[in-house]
């Protein structure tokens, strides 16, 4: 497998993610640069860490949008390739329409950082072989993780089996629906506010963020 | 900017008239309006410490693994495997009033610039707070902003903010304390130092561009606060993590190039002071072109350029010949970096502004011939005369132990520590509310996380401002104790200490008799447990309206966990176990005790007298209890005393998935019940074990001379229940315990 | 030519600031608040071009960059040199 994780100024996940890619997955991992205009060849999965892009000037996610890596990411996952944005990663991905709906300031307008509980849907991606029904403990940590989309759109998600991921219990920052991850159309992207990178190992709290990454795996090694 | 210098115009900038005459003396000539700034910043309270450097002379610093100790950006000791690790604590109490958000984010941001200068990666941040009344005016405005502002630049930086301590006492309502520590991990044979070397040399400026911030922010932080402070706003500095944020980066993807002969932080007094102290360290001199110094904002005059406190500024001195690497870095981070001098043989500062010389001055007039004062102390009257042991009436157990636990002081801190993201960069083992300290793994040298077990540091910031006020000297090393007491709860040695010393005016003799007092006790405590202080930093003039605040020596104790995998936390560990106490309840104490407080709002009594011996035996027998596996958790006795340590243990384990709480059955140790049941005292620590591992705990206890004694066992009652004394569902303690601090301050829950 | 962009999240859109604002201001006495509603302003300096070119250039900042349509709407004012403001 070969992952390529990207920098953008102000990401601050990226070293955790490539760790968890490298170290973990044994994945040959990629550094990939904001400025980069292409990704390495043979890129199974990108994965856009969590970080403040640019201090989250204007939107958290509107200036990275507009990096040059992202045309790469863009054409990356019209292709089909996995692409996984995890918090500043996933507003990123909404920002530039990878993913619909859009990030609002938490509704208790702080930043929370704690373990919350998800529960896995049933949704058909490789991201999710094994975790659908599964109540999964992940921590998150963000100012901008109240999702958002109208209803039709909230509707479709839901009708699509695109809603990777919902709060199970409580809801840390008002998601409508209790939404915390959402797929693409063809399931390829994943978006999620919780930190699977930071849910990898017992001694550091818990494992169970490492399933996802699994399953990108062994869906990737089976192709 | 008026251009006469008179005894007039450097009053206004705070020089005495004693000072101004030194400064015409040994300068032989009046100084430029440029040259009194600089003067005038470097010999203030805040650079120059010069009230306090006579006491600080005396504290211990050395130990075989110091590798630096004060006097650069942050200490530095060796933690082995290749690695060392940088950590110092600072103060921005006086901004942090004015503007709790920016006060605090800048106070967060400058102490993670005094570390990533020495070349090391961040990996840790806490703070130490001190908040006043919950209802005093502004003081939920206080917490809130500096809450918000110490996890605005901590969470965008990406460094896990996992530990600290928040007090609350009137004493602060004017003066709140925000003391900042960091640490960051390093390869121990590539230090940065800020020692300009190299004649020739360039002089290189990166980082955010100059506008006019917090001009004579470090006289501000030395002068007493008054009503009109507020008015003083402007002279706040604005913080911006993401540029700090990239800032890191491009100094440490620098670092790995040959270059940087010197490195230093602007911080307080800006160029002024970062290229002074290059040059007075180095023994050299420097040469400036204000006129090359990158700027936001237009028409700014020499003046201004030397003393602003724009943040996110470094000064660096280059390998002649490498600046062209310097570029590339910073301008691949969208950074300014221009030469804007060099080092020189005059051992001057020399500042030009388009040619024209502003600034002659020799460096050691501003740095070594600083005015360093042995100012009168006087111990305060009538204090001896409140050593008198306090009496309390008699009251429910059950009422005092849940009022206790919802005292902000010892609330949970929940409200607080979730608006710090506490899990990024893959170390956090322990964070906040976990345990006694908070325990990250190592990394290797680049900061990389490496997996599974391994070595791992811990740290504690601690101090107890009452103590203090009864006793200073005793209470600053009761401080140091209870610190080094925390890492032993984790299984961790304490190695070495930074402090954060926050006193009143030290003009007021019986203030600096507090200051003199105190830092005895920590050299005494310090030197006692062979933990020497590498770094610190000195915040004087606390006082509102003439009332100074507790003497609050803030001490950050850095240690060594040997694996991460072989550390204890605060929580029992489930139903069944054995309860034993480490230490003897043979020094407890009401003075300077919350119940004393709660009940009384009366401070009196005298702390107990620090026995270090039995301090190394019950840290000794802890740490040995936890490593081995045998304590399977491990809790200090702190304020509040030895139920309000047990409710604590119960909380912490929170409801199995059944929603059934732990409860303990428990016989308080010998002596007067309530004295046993809230007293305060040094050097007792809560473990348990298994029914099994009983005879192997109190042999170890034994053999590290220990003293130990058996209080009971954990239950599923869902009760703490000792007998004819006291009966609680564990339910309501933590519902005193969880909510305390938000009814306290009228917060809104966080969500969720 | 100078352009000020007020971007406001759409009705609809659930304001926690705005609502603690207005929540302190009827605190504060001012009982006659009704709905509050917080947003940015942006202000551009445009060099000289005419108001019909800013106009459409700054719609266009807007929809590309300035407001994310999903949450937020926008509106500009534009003043020439001359201090002539329209909306």
């Amino acid at each position: 497998m070969k992952v390529a994780v990207v920098t953008f100024p102000g990401s601050n996940c990226d070293e955790d993610a490539a760790y968890v890619a490298e170290s973990l997955l044994g994945a040959s991992t990629t550094r990939v640069w904001h400025k980069d205009a292409s990704l390495p060849d043979g890129t199974d999965l990108v994965i856009l860490p969590g970080g403040f892009s640019y201090g989250d000037a204007l939107r958290s996610g509107a200036l990275a949008r507009f990096s040059p890596v992202m045309g790469a990411v863009r054409s990356f996952a019209e292709r089909g390739g996995l692409v996984l944005g995890i918090c500043n990663g996933f507003q990123i991905l909404l920002e530039a329409g990878l993913l619909p709906g859009a990030m609002l300031q938490n509704a208790s307008q702080k930043f929370v950082c704690k373990r919350v509980r998800l529960r896995g849907h049933d949704t058909g991606s490789p991201f999710m072989r094994g975790l659908a029904g599964r109540v999964l403990e992940m921590p998150v940590a963000h100012h901008e993780g109240r999702y958002h989309a109208s209803d039709e759109v909230l509707d479709r998600l839901f009708e699509e089996r695109r809603v990777a991921f919902t709060y199970e219990g409580a809801n840390p920052n008002g998601a409508a629906r209790d939404i915390a991850g959402v797929l693409s159309e063809k399931k390829n992207v994943l978006g999620l506010m919780p930190h699977p990178e930071r849910a990898v190992e017992a001694v550091l709290g818990g494992e169970d963020g490492l399933g996802m990454f699994l399953a990108a795996k062994s869906f990737l090694e089976a192709r | 900017m008026s251009s006469v210098v008179d005894a007039k115009v450097a009053k206004e900038h705070g020089l005495t008239v004693k000072e101004w005459q030194h400064a015409l003396d040994v300068l032989g000539r009046t100084p430029t309006i440029e040259e009194l700034g600089m003067i005038s910043v470097l010999w203030s309270e805040h650079c120059s410490y010069k009230s306090s450097r006579v006491h600080l002379k005396t504290l211990p610093t050395e130990a075989p693994w110091v590798i630096q100790g004060p006097g650069e950006n942050a200490g530095v000791i060796d933690v082995g495997h290749g690695l060392a690790v940088a950590f110092k604590m600072e103060s921005h109490n006086h901004p942090s009033f004015i503007e709790p958000y920016q006060g605090a984010a800048t106070g967060v941001g400058g102490i993670m610039r005094d570390v990533f200068t020495m070349g090391a990666r961040p990996i840790a941040n806490l703070n130490s707070l001190r908040f006043g009344d919950p209802k005093a005016p502004r003081m939920r405005f206080l917490v809130e902003g500096v809450v918000a502002g110490i996890g605005g630049y901590g969470n965008c930086m990406g460094v896990p903010t996992v530990g600290g301590e928040v007090a609350f006492d009137p004493s602060y309502n004017g003066n709140i304390l925000v003391n900042a520590f960091t640490l960051g991990v390093l390869p121990k044979d590539r230090v940065f130092l800020s020692q300009a070397a190299g004649v020739g040399n360039p002089l290189v400026y990166v980082g955010s561009k100059t506008g006019r911030d917090g001009i004579h922010g470090a006289t501000m932080a030395s002068e007493e606060f008054s009503k009109d402070s507020e008015a003083k706003r402007p002279r706040v500095q604005v913080g911006d993590p993401f540029t700090e944020k990239v800032l890191l980066e491009a100094c440490l993807e620098l670092m790995k190039e040959d270059v940087i002969v010197a490195i230093q932080d602007m911080g307080a007094a800006g160029l002024t002071s970062s290229s002074a102290e290059m040059a007075s360290r180095g023994g050299l001199g420097v040469e400036i072109n204000i006129d090359l110094v990158p700027r936001r904002e237009t028409g700014m005059t020499p003046y201004e350029v030397l003393l602003s406190e724009s943040q996110e500024r470094m000064l660096m001195v280059v390998k002649k010949g490498h600046e062209a690497a310097v570029h590339r870095i910073f301008e691949k981070w969208d950074l300014s970096s221009a030469v804007v001098g060099v080092v020189t043989d005059t051992q001057h500062v020399v500042v030009k502004d388009a040619g024209r010389v502003v600034v002659d001055l020799p460096v050691s007039l501003l740095v070594d011939e600083a005015p360093m004062y042995e100012r009168p102390t006087q111990r305060p009257e009538g204090l001896e005369a409140l050593w008198v042991e306090p009496k309390l009436a008699e009251h429910p157990a059950a009422e005092r132990l849940l009022a206790l636990l919802a005292r902000p002081t010892i609330a949970s801190k929940r409200w607080i520590y979730e608006q710090y993201d506490h899990s990024v960069r893959a170390g956090t083992v322990i964070g906040p509310g976990e345990a006694d300290a908070c325990v990250i793994r190592l990394p290797d040298a680049g900061g990389t996380p490496k997996a599974g077990g391994g070595p791992g540091i811990a740290i504690s910031v601690d101090m107890n401002g009452r103590y203090c006020r009864l006793d200073p000297r005793r209470g600053a090393a009761l401080g140091v104790l209870e610190a080094v007491r925390n890492l032993a709860c984790v299984g961790a040695e304490a190695k070495a200490v930074t402090d954060c010393l926050n006193f009143g005016n030290p003009e007021k003799p019986e203030v600096m008799w507090s200051f003199a007092e105190a830092v005895v006790g920590l050299g005494e405590a310090c030197r006692a447990l062979d933990t020497p202080i590498v770094s610190g930093n000195v915040s004087l003039y606390n006082e509102t309206e003439g009332r100074p605040i507790l003497p609050t020596p803030t001490v950050g104790v850095v240690g060594l966990v040997e694996d991460v995998r072989r550390v204890a936390k605060t929580a029992f560990p489930g139903p069944g176990h054995r309860i034993f106490l480490l230490g003897s309840t043979d020094v407890l104490s009401f003075a300077g005790s919350e119940l004393q407080l709660l009940e009384t709002g009366v401070l009196s009594g005298r702390p107990p007298e620090p026995d270090y011996a039995r301090a190394r035996a019950v840290h000794g027998a802890c740490i040995e209890a936890v490593r081995s596996g045998l304590a399977r958790s491990a809790h200090d006795l702190s304020e509040g005393g030895l139920l309000v340590a047990l409710a604590e243990c119960l909380v912490a384990a929170r409801p199995g998935p059944d929603g059934v709480w732990l409860g303990a059955e428990v016989k308080l140790p010998g002596g007067e019940r309530t004295r046993s049941a809230f007293a305060e005292g040094p050097s007792l620590i809560l473990v348990t074990v298994l029914d099994s591992e009983v005879e192997a705990l109190c042999a170890l206890a034994e053999r590290h001379r220990a003293p130990i004694a058996e209080l009971g066992r954990t239950t599923d009652s869902g009760r703490l229940h000792i007998d004819q004394f006291l009966d609680v569902p564990t339910s309501a303690l933590s519902d005193a315990y969880e909510n305390g601090l938000m009814r306290a301050l009228d917060l809104n829950a966080l969500g969720g | 030519m100078r352009a000020r962009v007020i971007v406001t999240l759409r009705r609809g859109v659930l304001d926690p600031a705005g609502q603690a604002v207005g929540n302190s201001l009827r605190h504060l006495g001012f009982g006659e608040v009704g709905d509050v509603r917080l947003g940015k302003v942006i202000d551009l300096e445009l060099g000289s071009i005419s108001r019909a070119e800013a106009e459409k250039k700054v719609n266009e900042m807007g929809q590309k960059l300035l407001a994310n349509p999903v949450i937020e709407d926008f509106s500009l004012e534009l003043t020439d040199e001359g201090g002539t403001r329209t909306t």
